[in-house]
């Protein structure tokens, strides 16, 4: 428990200084009152759009006004769209979470396998082909790759649609998730695959792994059980900051595909300097990560009866 | 021919008929509209997609020549008093009756709407509205106002029952967004996709489409990608680098027209000390871009046919004045300045500055098509009469704050910028009043004047155009006054950027001056 405190209280320092570093650097960024008035307005009409938007006050009062705000709750209001930034956000993040919830199956699904194959096999052909593989999937950027497939499968096959979002769980919202998943898990496959096959080779010496070979254990469950529960704990660490990544930063994948999520929104308010929006999504961003690491640490213990919780006070 | 055959072929045409009329039409949008609010932001996008579900007295066609809309007729009746008598039998989406009362409410709420960042205020200011009955109004200004009907088309009339009190959540929820327009709003998501459905009860033609999804594409390929795979049915802003694969696809069709969108540079007209002018050993030197004959010098040295074959793909036209041909204000006898180098070098012998100077252009390189790519085709062509240029491009979120008052006293900053302007009214005072007038902020004159030109004689005849209500008489003076500006080279014009659709096989579309996607203008053929 105070643990959890602890950690609470440590991320409210970040979110405080974050939200700091970002009030200042979007001010130093440029000026989001040129970017929205029309030329044509006279002088009184643009003075009025700045004091609606407080932007009349010296930075360090627009930041205690915020602070003050936010505590209630409130991370104002969108200047492009006039709408809370919170609320912005909230309604684009089931998209952003169906994409990177899915992306991060299939990039265990897929990753976990291989790498383990890969592990037991070095030497097999098989093996080299999922390594070249995983460097590709490493190397080729994202929006090439999104683009690619949008050609392939979507504009010369014809079998899948090459954007937007469908319905939640059905088969038209399926076959729109197809493809942005397999690009936004691409990478993370490719990572976990690597991490996977690292740590098979790894256990695989072990001696609890002889053991348990000598004791006459099928080689299935020499390999699910005992090599399988050892590896986990490096995949698990890399993979819950990944998926935060995959949550927060799936920007170039929601262009590519226009899947109507977070990402896309950061983007757009970041061209036009939307500051409540900036900030109120990097709070969230930073909570989420919190959450996160949280659930790590609990799986560890869960994972690796060594880990004890309280050691990591320190 | 059998009967069974015969029964099958009447079957397959009854369901090809009734495809090709259930079907929706899918439009791929390059940038969404930021509210459902008619009044929050006067924003191209969101007056294009808001022009579906309400209307404004006065319509614009395609070409931005006013037409009747709610209005059936309007006229000047004395100096200061328009009267626009309203069409009847109109009805809102909910069966309430269009009247007077919604106008006076339209106009009232227009420019007070809260935090609007650009506000429908320069179109209502200094207009008194007087209901005479309940289909006739009168605007009173305090002087005589030739441009009212221009202004007049750019309000949306909304329902007074379902306005008042309404904030601009409201509109986007749906709850309010209560219009006369030939579509009904039926669904809005933010950043996913925008519905509207037909008005079967529209007083006007009826459209031929059912229901309407609109999406955000902004990502370009992904845009041409989803025509292609058949995603959707029509796109805007067809990017210049895949003109000529879309031309010669044949499950394809194009439509453009030249838009009211000119590209521009402006030039330091006001200080003798420009930040970004030096001499060639890097020392001071007085301004010389102050001197007509330097400014028609960078005008013969930039080669705009290469501007528009090699950087914009063809989709530009030159420019030699501020809005093309057909438009209302225009002059006839300016033409696009031809490339002469020599010419431009004899110049700036003349001036005095036989062997140049250095010169910075900054530009944005995220607003106009191209235009980073055209601030170096210009700094290379400058470069090669003799001018030195650097070329600094940069977000148009720094680039505007800077190029309007990032120098002292809020002065603009740099000595030479590319910029466009758009001319909403589709007349030449608009760009006038804009980019050439002297700088006012109080008058509202000058506001995207970056080069401060400032000329007497240009002042006088908008001062006198504006207050002409003669259409004649002011497009003379509206030619004559941007004949002075330009031959004064108060700006550079370029070109005139060009408008693209792209559209399925069998879809036409009725192109537009304003960068409008209206599904009322597109239509299929079989």
């Amino acid at each position: 428990m105070v643990f959890v405190i602890r950690r609470i209280l440590q991320s409210a320092l970040v979110v405080l200084v974050m939200s700091l570093v970002v009030f200042v650097g979007v001010n130093v960024v440029g000026d989001p009152v040129h970017i929205l008035i029309s030329d044509d307005m006279t002088k009184e009409e643009v003075d009025r759009f700045v004091r609606q938007l407080g932007l009349d006050r010296p930075l360090h009062e627009q930041y205690l006004h915020f602070l003050a705000n936010a505590a209630r709750g409130d991370l104002g209001n969108s200047f492009v769209h006039g709408e809370p930034a919170l609320k912005l956000i909230l309604e684009r993040m089931p998209a952003t979470l169906e994409l990177a919830f899915a992306a991060f199956l299939l990039a265990v699904i897929v990753g976990i396998p291989l790498g383990m194959y890969a592990g037991l096999k070095p030497e097999s052909p098989a093996s080299r082909a999922i390594m070249a593989g995983s460097i590709l999937g490493f190397s080729l950027p994202t929006f090439w790759v999104g683009l690619m497939m949008i050609m392939v499968f979507a504009v010369m096959l014809g079998w899948l649609p090459s954007t937007g979002r469908g319905d939640f769980m059905t088969w038209d919202g399926l076959r729109h998730l197809a493809l942005p998943a397999i690009n936004l898990a691409l990478f993370k496959m490719a990572l976990v695959t690597r991490l996977a096959r690292a740590g098979t080779r790894e256990a695989a010496l072990q001696d609890y792994v002889k053991f348990a070979r000598a004791k006459g254990l099928s080689p299935s469950r020499v390999v699910l059980v005992h090599v399988l529960k050892n590896i986990l704990v490096p995949v698990v660490t890399v993979l819950g900051l990944e998926l935060g990544g995959l949550i927060a930063f799936s920007v170039v994948t929601e262009t590519v595909f226009a899947w109507p999520g977070m990402g896309k929104l950061l983007i757009d308010s970041i061209q036009r300097l939307d500051r409540p929006v900036i900030v109120a999504y990097l709070v969230i961003t930073v909570l989420m990560f919190v959450v996160i690491n949280l659930i790590v640490d609990l799986l560890y213990a869960a994972l690796d009866p060594r880990v004890r919780l309280r050691e990591m006070k320190a | 021919m059998t009967l069974a055959s015969r029964t099958a072929a009447v079957l397959l045409t009854a369901i090809l008929a009734f495809n090709a009329q259930a079907q929706d039409l899918r439009i791929g949008l390059a940038s969404e509209p930021t509210s459902m609010d008619p009044h929050y932001h006067n924003l191209s996008p969101n007056n294009s997609l808001l022009s579906h579900v309400f209307e404004s007295l006065v319509d614009q066609d395609e070409r931005q020549r006013l037409q009747p809309g709610l209005a059936e007729s309007w006229k000047a009746i004395d100096d200061t008093t328009w009267e626009f008598k309203l069409r009847r039998g109109v009805k809102f989406h909910d069966g309430t009756p269009f009247t007077a009362d919604d106008v006076l409410f339209s106009f009232e709420r227009a420019p007070n709407v809260e935090g609007s960042p650009a506000s429908f205020g320069i179109y209502s200011r200094g207009k008194t509205l007087v209901k005479v009955d309940d289909h006739t109004v009168h605007f009173k200004t305090a002087a005589a106002y030739p441009l009212m009907p221009n202004d007049v088309s750019q309000i949306f009339i909304i329902s007074r029952k379902h306005g008042q009190g309404a904030r601009t959540p409201d509109y986007n929820s749906g709850k309010a967004a209560v219009g006369t327009g030939a579509f009904k709003y039926v669904e809005y998501t933010p950043g996913n996709r925008i519905i509207l459905q037909r008005n079967e009860s529209y007083w006007g033609p009826r459209p031929q489409w059912a229901r309407v999804v609109f999406r955000g594409i902004k990502s370009a390929p992904s845009r041409v990608a989803a025509l292609l795979a058949g995603d959707a049915d029509m796109i805007e802003q067809v990017p210049a680098i895949d003109m000529e694969r879309l031309k010669r696809d044949p499950n394809l069709s194009i439509a453009q027209i030249v838009s009211n969108r000119i590209m521009y540079l402006h030039l330091d007209h006001f200080r003798d000390d420009s930040p970004f002018v030096k001499a060639k050993d890097g020392g001071p030197i007085k301004n010389p871009l102050r001197d007509p004959r330097v400014r028609t010098a960078l005008s013969k040295a930039i080669d705009r046919d290469t501007i528009v074959s090699r950087v914009m793909e063809g989709v530009a036209i030159k420019a030699g004045q501020l809005l093309p041909e057909g438009f209302f204000g225009v002059s006839r006898k300016l033409q696009p300045v031809a490339f002469d180098p020599n010419g431009a070098k004899k110049l700036l012998a003349e001036a005095g500055v036989p062997n140049g100077f250095r010169l910075t252009i900054h530009s944005p390189n995220d607003r106009y098509p191209n235009d980073a790519k055209i601030a170096e085709a210009i700094g290379q062509m400058l470069t090669r009469a003799g001018i030195d240029t650097q070329v600094v491009t940069m977000t148009s979120g720094v680039f505007f704050r800077e190029a309007s008052s990032g120098g002292p006293d809020k002065t603009p900053k740099f000595s030479l910028i590319l910029a466009g302007w758009g001319s909403g009214t589709g007349e030449t005072s608009s760009p006038l009043k804009s980019l050439l007038a002297t700088f006012d902020p109080k008058k509202g004159m000058g506001g995207a004047n970056r080069g401060r030109y400032s000329n007497p004689e240009v002042d006088k005849l908008i001062d006198q155009a504006l207050a002409t209500v003669d259409d004649a008489k002011r497009q003379d003076l509206l030619a004559r006054a941007a004949e002075v500006a330009v031959e004064d080279v108060g700006i550079i014009p370029l070109h005139y950027v060009v408008n693209v659709w792209a559209m399925r096989k069998g879809f036409s579309y009725k192109a537009r001056a304003d960068e409008y996607t209206l599904a009322g203008g597109v239509s299929r053929s079989n």
